[in-house]
């Protein structure tokens, strides 16, 4: 999509929130992280897999979409002296193409997906360097089983050697299981939560995160759409309220 | 052309302001429009001490609406005027400050509160949140309970006073009737309307509090007809809303009887729509020959 204002100003991580055309019935704009940028075009990643998504494959070049963006907090510059892991989950890797452009150290990516249909742009990560390593629950590409099958023996013969930063995105399960492997080791993990929004400016309060309060004692809501979608792993609060 | 709007000491430039809970506290808006063009913002409610709100799951979408069951999440009294005063008090646009309470005495508490906040120009009175455990729906529901509510805050601030309607009442105008009595300076009308949504593999409520608020596009005819039904038994201003998203709606509810509108949900589709309503309700008077809000109010037609 042709969008120079926002395309020159988006930082990793952050999204835009787009008004499906044609979906009238349907009142809210949809959020998107964005997938590429370059001065003057976004790229969004999708797949057909809703009614509004549907509406999206039925635009053409040259159509006109409304797009409220940059929007929400990006994902920092990995640390110096660490070495930076991105664990993508379902289409997780629409959030993190930017981040792995935008690092000096090139590292390695683990994607997992249900099966090979989900497991996508793997080309495009390793032609800017990164190594991309790949699980499949259905085994049909890589290794079979969760992302944190192939996670947790890599992490376990390279943690002598490097220091893992991790930026991840992907279901609340998997982001769960990232932070508890970061916090137990004293890592650094940046967190990138999909929750279902209403407003996408920090207006309407519907998608609040639980994280730490800033004094120390119980939880405060945080709104996705603004304090995040990128948290630091060590500040959210997990709970049963938050689905998988 | 003069479109202006007056509501006791409040002069709306134009009639046009935003509904309480869906344009946040002004920034969350101010990057993204001109909030000086609005007739007035109405911030999100406020209570003396700070909540939370409810639990997540808040928000369903369903047909041409939204179900939301935020829970009214503040932050109390002196973090509204500490946070989001100094913002509002550099904007030349009035603020109307929607206030709530659980008993009768929290609501004189707020009230008297922010009787002596400078840059604050009206209150609107939250009786009618659906989706507060205790209290506040009550208000809006139970006549006797509604008037001791309105008499009790009217006592405690100088400040115009707008009660907002519940629309799930078996008759409207009795509250209507009984605000202007009670010393209101305007009503608004109307809150969201009680509703819910069920997942039915999981066969759970779509919104962690169970039921919510309906707004949006469905809910408009719902309050236009509750918006002509107030207006035609009170003489003090309504301000109308429900599912407003263009100029034509806005203009319906100025002809059924409404002195000024509040868009809500259209704000979270398109943060625009509060400044292209204003634009279209100037066009529409000038290809009319109108040259006041009054020459439209009220003038539905049999």
């Amino acid at each position: 999509m042709e969008s120079p204002h926002i395309a020159a100003e988006v930082r990793p991580g952050q999204f835009v929130h787009l008004k499906i055309p044609d979906l009238n019935d349907a009142l809210l704009r949809r959020p998107f992280s964005v997938f590429k940028a370059d001065d003057r075009r976004l790229t969004l990643l999708y797949k057909d897999i809703g009614k509004g998504t549907h509406s999206m494959t039925r635009l053409a070049p040259g159509d006109a979409v409304s797009l409220i963006g940059p929007l929400g907090t990006p994902f920092p510059r990995h640390e110096e002296g660490s070495y930076p892991v991105l664990v993508a989950g379902g289409y997780g890797m629409a959030a993190l193409y930017l981040v792995a452009r935008d690092q000096e150290v090139r590292g390695t990516a683990f994607f997992g997906g249900a099966a090979d249909q989900d497991i996508l742009c793997v080309d495009e990560f390793e032609e800017i360097g990164w190594q991309v390593i790949v699980t499949t629950v259905d085994g049909s590409l890589g290794t079979r089983g969760l992302v944190t099958d192939a996670l947790d023996p890599w992490l376990a013969s390279e943690k002598k050697r490097l220091r893992p930063e991790f930026f991840s995105c992907g279901p609340n399960a998997m982001l769960q299981a990232v932070a508890g492997r970061a916090l137990e080791n004293q890592w650094t993990a940046w967190i990138s939560m999909d929750r279902s929004m209403g407003c996408g400016v920090g207006a309407c309060l519907t998608c609040v995160q639980k994280v730490k309060a800033r004094n120390g004692e119980g939880w405060a809501w945080a709104r996705v759409c603004t304090e995040g979608p990128v948290f630091e792993a060590k500040e959210v609060v997990w709970d049963d309220d938050v689905d998988s | 052309m003069d479109l202006s709007v007056q509501i006791g000491s409040l002069r709306m430039k134009n009639p046009v302001t935003v509904a309480s809970g869906t344009f946040g506290y002004g920034p969350e808006y101010g990057e993204l429009i001109d909030i000086n063009g609005l007739g007035a913002i109405v911030v999100k409610g406020i209570a003396m001490e700070p909540t939370m709100g409810n639990p997540t799951d808040r928000m369903f979408e369903t047909e041409s609406g939204l179900i939301n069951a935020i829970g009214l999440p503040n932050p109390g009294f002196l973090g509204f005027v500490d946070k989001y005063m100094p913002f509002l008090r550099r904007h030349e646009v009035p603020v109307i400050v929607n206030i709530w309470g659980r008993t009768v005495e929290e609501y004189e508490r707020i009230a008297k509160a922010f009787d002596t906040v400078d840059g604050v120009h009206a209150l609107e009175l939250n009786v009618s949140c659906p989706n507060i455990k205790e209290g506040s729906a009550m208000f809006g529901t139970c006549e006797t309970s509604f008037r001791r509510v309105v008499e009790g805050v009217r006592k405690q601030t100088k400040l115009p006073l707008i009660p907002k309607l519940a629309p799930n009442v078996t008759d409207i105008r009795i509250f209507a009737r009984a605000a202007e009595e009670c010393g209101a300076d305007a009503i608004s009308l109307i809150n969201s309307i009680p509703a819910m949504a069920i997942d039915i593999e999981t066969r759970r409520p779509r919104i962690a509090n169970v039921t919510g608020g309906l707004t949006g596009p469905a809910i408009k005819p719902v309050a236009l007809k509750l918006v002509r039904d107030a207006a035609s038994v009170v003489s003090i201003p309504v301000i109308g809303m429900g599912g407003i998203s263009s100029a034509a709606d806005a203009l319906e509810f100025i002809i059924a009887g409404a002195s000024a509108v509040a868009i809500g949900t259209a704000n979270f589709v398109n943060p625009n729509t509060a400044l292209a309503v204003i634009d279209g309700i100037s066009t529409y008077f000038e290809t009319h020959g109108l040259s006041a809000i009054s020459e439209l109010r009220g003038t539905l037609r049999s």
